[in-house]
C-alpha cells in the first residue's frame, strides 16, 4: 500500500521492481493461448513484447497484474506471486489499457483522483496537487474537467497514462499504447514512455506491434507467436533478424502474386 | 458444451474432483448452482467492506436517489391502480356474495402483505435492476472493472456496497408508499363506484379493524429480501459479463428475468416462513 499522506505526485518514491515469467501457459477451454513462455524483466528496464494479433500478448500482460491466473507456470513481480491478489497491495502496478478503460461517468480529474481518494492518500488539497502535476506532465491541464466521451483517442491514451502516474507505480504496463493513433500521436506516446522511464526509472513493459516504438525505446524485445516466445533479446538484434518468422513479422512483404490468404487467389 | 467455471481453480490448473463432477451436471442445474454460488460469494465479499460505508456516503446518496426517488412516481401510479382494481374486483364479486363491507380489509391486507412489496420489487427489477446490470456489464466489457482491480480498488466496495445499502434503505420507503397509495386508490374506487358505494371512513375503519402493524412489517421484511436479491443478482450478472457490446444486452435481459423469477419464488417461501 502506498504510504498514507504521501503527496509525491509521481513515480520514483519507491524502487522499481523486477518481473519474472516462468514456463507460463494459459488455456481457455481447449485453446492454449500461451505455451511455456519464460523471460525476466530487470528493474527500470523497458521491455517491449511484440507479436501478431491473437498471439497472447495482452493475456500475458493480464497475468502480470493478476487479472488472469496461469494454467501452468508462474509469474512474479518483485519476487511475489502475481496471481495472488495481495501482491497488488504490496507492489504498485499500473496498467494502461488499450482503449484507456477510463471511467466514463467521471471527469478526467475525478478519474485521476479516484486512486488517491480510495486509498486515502492525503486530504483533498494534496490529492489535487498530485493530480494536477500528473496532468501537467501529459499536457492535459485543460482537459481536467472534460469527460472521457469528449476526448480524442490520443487524449484518452494520455489520460490513461496520467491516471497510471498518479499511482506512483513501481511497474508500469502498457497494452498497445499506440494503436489507433496517427503517426505523430504514436511518436508522442512513444516519447512519453521513454521519458517516464528515464526520469523516474519505472520498470516498463509495453505490449505492442508497433515496430518503430519497439526499436526506438526498448532495452529488450520479446516476440510472441502462436503462444510461444520466438525471440528474446536486445532491440539491436532485431535490425537483422535471422529467424524468418521474425523477419516476416517485422518486415512483411506484400506479395500480390502470392497472397497470404489462399482463398483470395484467383 | 461442457459446463465451465469461469475464474475458478478449475480453469487455472488440474480440475478438482468437485469440478469434474460439476461438469457432468445438466447445464440448467449447473447454471442455477453456479449463479447461486457466485451471488452468495459476491454478497460475502461485499459485506467485508461494510466498515468502509461511511466513506461511500456520496455514492450511497446517489444510489438512494436512483433506487428510491426516481422510482417513486411509477410505484405511486401502479399502486394506485392496483388498489383500485382490487377494490373494483372484490366489490363486484362481493356484491353477489355479500362481503362488500370487507373491501377495506381485503385491499389493506393484500397491499400490505403481498402486492405492495411484490410490485415495488418488480418495478425495482425492471427499472433499477436493468440499469444496474447494464452499467456494470458495460464497465466490465470496456475494462473499467479491470482498471479498478489493477488500482487495488475492490469493485464490490465501490460498485455493489452503496447499491446494497441504498436498496435496504429505500425498499421500505417504496413499499410503505405503495401500501398507502394502494389503500387510497381502493378507497376512492369504493366511494365512487355505484355498486360498491362505501364511504372512506367505513373503508378505513374496516381496514384498521382487520390489520395490525405486523401485517405491514411482514410486507417490509419481504421487500427487503426482494430488494437485496434484485440488486445482488443484477450486480453479479453485470460484473460477470464477458464478450462485447452484444453481451451487455443479454446480461440485462438475464438479470431482469432472473430477478422476476426469484421475486415470485422467494415470495412463496418468505410468506410461508412468516406465517
Amino acid at each position: 500500500m502506498p504510504a498514507a499522506n504521501s503527496t509525491s505526485p509521481l513515480p520514483g518514491a519507491a524502487p522499481a521492481v523486477g518481473v519474472t515469467v516462468e514456463s507460463l501457459s494459459k488455456r481457455f477451454g481447449t485453446f492454449e493461448v500461451l505455451r511455456g513462455v519464460s523471460f525476466a524483466v530487470q528493474p527500470g528496464e523497458i521491455f517491449v513484447l511484440m507479436g501478431p494479433s491473437g498471439s497472447g500478448k495482452s493475456v500475458l500482460l493480464k497475468h502480470l497484474v493478476g487479472l488472469e491466473s496461469p494454467s501452468a507456470g508462474q509469474t512474479t513481480v518483485a519476487g511475489l506471486d502475481a496471481s495472488d491478489p495481495t501482491t497488488r497491495e504490496r507492489v504498485r502496478m499500473a496498467l494502461v489499457f488499450q482503449a484507456g478503460a477510463l471511467f466514463n461517468s467521471l471527469s478526467v480529474y475525478d478519474n485521476l483522483a479516484l486512486y488517491p481518494r480510495e486509498h486515502r492518500l492525503g486530504d483533498e488539497a494534496a490529492i489535487r496537487d498530485r493530480v494536477m502535476r500528473a496532468l501537467q506532465i501529459l499536457s492535459l491541464e485543460n482537459a481536467a474537467h472534460k469527460f472521457p466521451a469528449e476526448l480524442s483517442g490520443g487524449m484518452k491514451k494520455r489520460v490513461a497514462i496520467a491516471r497510471a502516474l498518479v499511482m506512483e507505480p513501481q511497474l508500469l504496463l502498457y497494452d498497445e499504447p499506440t494503436s489507433e493513433l496517427d503517426p505523430v500521436m504514436s511518436a508522442t506516446i512513444t516519447e512519453i514512455i521513454a521519458t517516464l522511464r528515464q526520469r523516474y526509472q519505472v520498470t516498463s513493459i509495453v505490449v505492442s506491434h508497433d515496430r518503430d516504438l519497439a526499436l526506438a525505446i526498448a532495452d529488450r524485445i520479446g516476440i510472441l507467436m502462436g503462444g510461444e516466445l520466438i525471440f528474446l533479446g536486445p532491440s539491436a538484434d532485431l535490425r537483422n533478424p535471422t529467424d524468418p518468422r521474425v523477419a516476416d513479422f517485422l518486415n512483411p512483404r506484400i506479395d500480390l502474386e502470392h497472397p497470404r490468404f489462399k482463398h483470395l487467389e484467383t | 458444451m461442457p459446463n465451465t467455471l469461469s475464474a475458478s481453480p478449475a480453469s487455472r490448473g488440474t480440475p478438482s474432483v468437485t469440478d469434474r463432477l460439476l461438469t457432468w451436471l445438466p447445464t440448467p442445474v449447473f447454471q442455477v448452482l453456479h449463479g447461486t454460488g457466485s451471488t452468495l460469494l459476491l454478497l460475502g465479499r461485499t459485506l467485508r467492506h461494510v466498515p468502509s460505508l461511511p466513506r461511500q456516503f456520496g455514492r450511497f446518496i446517489e444510489q438512494c436517489h436512483l433506487i428510491g426517488y426516481t422510482t417513486m412516481p411509477i410505484v405511486g401510479i401502479l399502486s394506485f391502480f392496483i388498489g383500485s382494481v382490487l377494490a373494483l374486483q372484490s366489490g363486484h364479486a362481493g356484491e353477489n356474495v355479500g362481503y362488500k363491507q370487507f373491501i377495506g380489509a381485503l385491499v389493506g391486507l393484500t397491499m400490505a402483505r403481498e402486492l405492495g412489496p411484490v410490485m415495488a420489487a418488480v418495478l425495482l427489477a425492471g427499472r433499477v435492476g436493468s440499469a444496474i446490470a447494464a452499467e456494470l456489464a458495460s464497465m466490465k466489457v470496456y475494462q473499467e472493472v479491470d482498471a479498478l482491480e489493477t488500482m487495488n480498488i475492490p469493485p464490490e466496495r465501490m460498485l455493489v456496497l452503496p447499491r446494497l445499502a441504498a436498496v435496504l434503505t429505500m425498499m421500505p420507503v417504496l413499499t410503505i408508499m405503495a401500501d398507502l397509495v394502494g389503500w387510497f386508490g381502493g378507497a376512492i374506487v369504493s366511494k365512487y363506484t355505484h355498486f360498491i358505494s362505501i364511504e372512506p371512513a367505513s373503508y378505513f375503519a374496516n381496514l384498521r379493524q382487520y390489520m395490525d402493524f405486523s401485517d405491514v412489517l411482514n410486507g417490509l421484511i419481504k421487500a427487503e429480501v426482494f430488494g437485496v436479491t434484485v440488486v445482488l443478482v443484477c450486480c453479479n450478472i453485470g460484473l460477470n459479463t464477458r464478450g462485447g457490446p452484444r453481451e451487455i444486452g443479454a446480461s440485462v435481459t438475464r438479470a431482469v428475468v432472473t430477478s422476476l423469477i426469484l421475486i415470485l419464488v422467494l415470495d412463496f417461501f418468505v410468506t410461508k416462513a412468516l406465517m
